[in-house]
């Protein structure tokens, strides 16, 4: 255990150093803010707080910019210390690779934490400010806080395999990027094109709510979007997270970072310096 | 006494090159040996082996009396690999107190173990900004904490200026006396010749010549050299004595013989008398010994 906190805390000082915790923070913030200042024009009759529809649209911008962020501090974890001939001093200290991993992994969740806390936590006193009832949504904003750390969690462990698996820097921003790319982008797209052809039918009912669960991303969506009952303020494919149970996506939401952290360890292993 | 560091019939493979072919050796406690060979002679393979950083295809290595690499094996041993990196946001100190964090010792002895090979002053600064000198140091400086058994320096001395090579070998003099057994690499004989118990001669993966420099000396049997310098006049007199000797450019005329016939060759230059005003024996160099057994496979 001490190992892994050393570990996290060397980590985090070389983050801080390379601004990694003020460009996460900041980027969190402003987005954040953006969200809040447009969010604010239309309430009126929807019959929730001001923070819940603030809530449901951070979870929108979360769905992209916490697996963003996540995969551009992970991808240099292995690959990283490869390049700078760093690894194999490394591994003659009496510490498992997991626990180098897992010592990364504290560090990064704890930027990621931070940086979403702040970046949420601005647009919610935005929203507090301007309408008392919102302090209601704040259990909505709580929930979205530690689910993104979740969803972090799984593709941050998923950035130190694609690292481990590359062993070379440039090529493990590059797989990370596809990653992102299909897993947050792409993958919906498919989903709504099958829904389009399917009209209906088959696919929609049954395929589609596990389609959504197998997909770190979207399961995260449904479940903060079920969870707050705003289902029906989101268009898309969220509408369809009231066919799925709470705790199918919640399960969705806690198998994956376990999932993802053992895929890292096993790639890990895999490489000799 | 049992050895810190027992190899035997250590072969490994990659691919189609055999890197390592039946290695055999032992180093017991407080013992310092130098690894000598080419490029690619299987130094590093070696060191790597024992560190437990790669597998070995067959043979059994033993490290502290358990396997290489395994979590007991790694609490005993230090390492110091060639060109040493770290990461250039952290600070010397920084970097050395994590190092000692691994090890569960008390970080607060990094500035200490800094000033020990002289970067105390630099402690503070980014690694970013050292020298490849002081980034050497601070790869020393996390070889001595704890108290390893065993040492694995891979050219550990590149780097640094020949005031902080000597200061080096102090250090792993002292931690020898305590009782560290140290295996170094090195491509600089002079220094290994005076500041290691045994030397190892590593060539194509075979381990062709082990013992102190006097044994390998009497072993490699090379030729002794002379250097005669002739009185003004007597050139003509020396080269009708020596007909085999080759006339230098400078004047000097050089002789060359075997060990075993040194003195009787030495009387009979000291037999032309006045004809011959000066005169140099010249033994094999260590660099002759190195390639004698090194090229014995035709390399």
């Amino acid at each position: 255990m001490n190992r892994i906190l050393a570990t996290a805390m060397c980590e985090f000082r070389i983050a801080f150093r390379n601004r990694w915790v003020s460009i996460a923070t900041g980027m969190m913030v402003l987005f954040a803010l953006v969200l809040a200042a447009a969010g604010s024009a239309p309430t009126g009759d929807v019959g929730v707080d001001r923070l819940s529809v603030t809530v449901a649209s951070l979870t929108s911008l979360a769905v992209y910019l916490v697996p963003l962020l996540a995969l551009l501090m992970s991808f240099d974890a292995v690959a990283g210390e490869v390049e700078r001939g760093t690894l194999p001093l490394l591994l003659t200290y009496p510490v498992s690779r997991l626990q180098i991993l897992l010592g990364k992994l504290l560090a990064h969740l704890a930027i990621l934490g931070l940086a979403v806390t702040l970046g949420y936590g601005t647009a919610a006193l935005v929203a507090v400010l301007s309408d008392p009832e919102a302090v209601n949504g704040l259990g909505a904003l709580w929930r979205l806080i530690w689910s993104s750390v979740l969803l972090g969690a799984t593709f941050l462990g998923t950035g130190y395999a694609l690292s481990a698996l590359a062993r070379r820097p440039s090529g493990a921003a590059g797989l990370a990027i596809a990653l992102w790319l299909v897993a947050v982008v792409l993958y919906d797209l498919a989903l709504l094109a099958l829904i389009v052809t399917d009209g209906g039918g088959a696919f929609t009912t049954q395929a589609l709510p596990a389609a959504l669960l197998a997909n770190p991303a979207d399961a995260f969506r449904v479940f903060n979007l079920s969870a707050a009952q705003a289902v029906a303020a989101a268009g898309g494919l969220g509408g369809a997270a009231g066919a799925i149970p709470l705790w199918q996506s919640a399960a969705s939401l806690l198998f994956w970072p376990f999932a993802a952290i053992a895929l890292a360890a096993a790639a890990f292993r895999k490489v000799t310096p | 006494m049992t050895p810190t560091l027992t190899i035997s019939r250590l072969t490994k493979r990659f691919q189609s090159v055999e890197a390592l072919k039946s290695v055999s050796l032992t180093l017991e406690p407080g013992r310092r040996a130098a690894l000598l060979g080419h490029n690619g002679a299987g130094k590093s393979t070696m060191m790597k082996i024992v560190l437990g950083l790669i597998p070995f295809d067959s043979g059994e290595v033993s490290v502290c009396g358990t396997a290489p690499g395994s979590p007991a094996a790694r609490a005993q041993v230090a390492y110091l690999p060639e060109n040493a990196a770290f990461h250039p946001a952290l600070t010397g100190e920084e970097q050395v107190r994590h190092y000692l964090a691994l090890r569960g010792e008390n970080p607060r002895q990094a500035i200490e173990l800094l000033a020990r090979v002289g970067l105390g002053h630099a402690a503070r600064r980014r690694i970013g900004t050292y020298s490849k000198g002081m980034r050497q140091r601070v790869g020393l400086a996390q070889t001595l904490i704890g108290r390893p058994r065993l040492l694995v320096l891979d050219e550990p001395t590149s780097g640094l200026d020949p005031v902080s090579r000597r200061d080096f070998y102090d250090l792993l003099d002292g931690l020898a006396a305590e009782g560290t057994a140290i295996l170094l690499s090195s491509h600089v004989l002079t220094e290994v010749e005076a500041r290691t118990d045994r030397i190892l001669i590593l060539s194509g993966g075979e381990l062709v010549a082990e013992g102190t420099l006097a044994d390998l000396r009497a072993r490699a049997a090379l030729p002794v050299a002379f250097s005669v310098r002739p009185a003004s006049g007597h050139s003509a007199v020396l080269a009708a004595t020596f007909p085999e000797g080759t006339p230098g450019g400078d004047g000097l005329v050089r002789l060359c013989c075997a060990q075993s016939e040194k003195l009787p060759l030495l009387a009979r230059i000291a037999a032309l008398g006045n004809a011959v005003v000066d005169l140099d024996v010249i033994p094999p160099s260590l660099e002759d010994i190195y390639s004698h057994f090194s090229r014995r496979d035709g390399q």
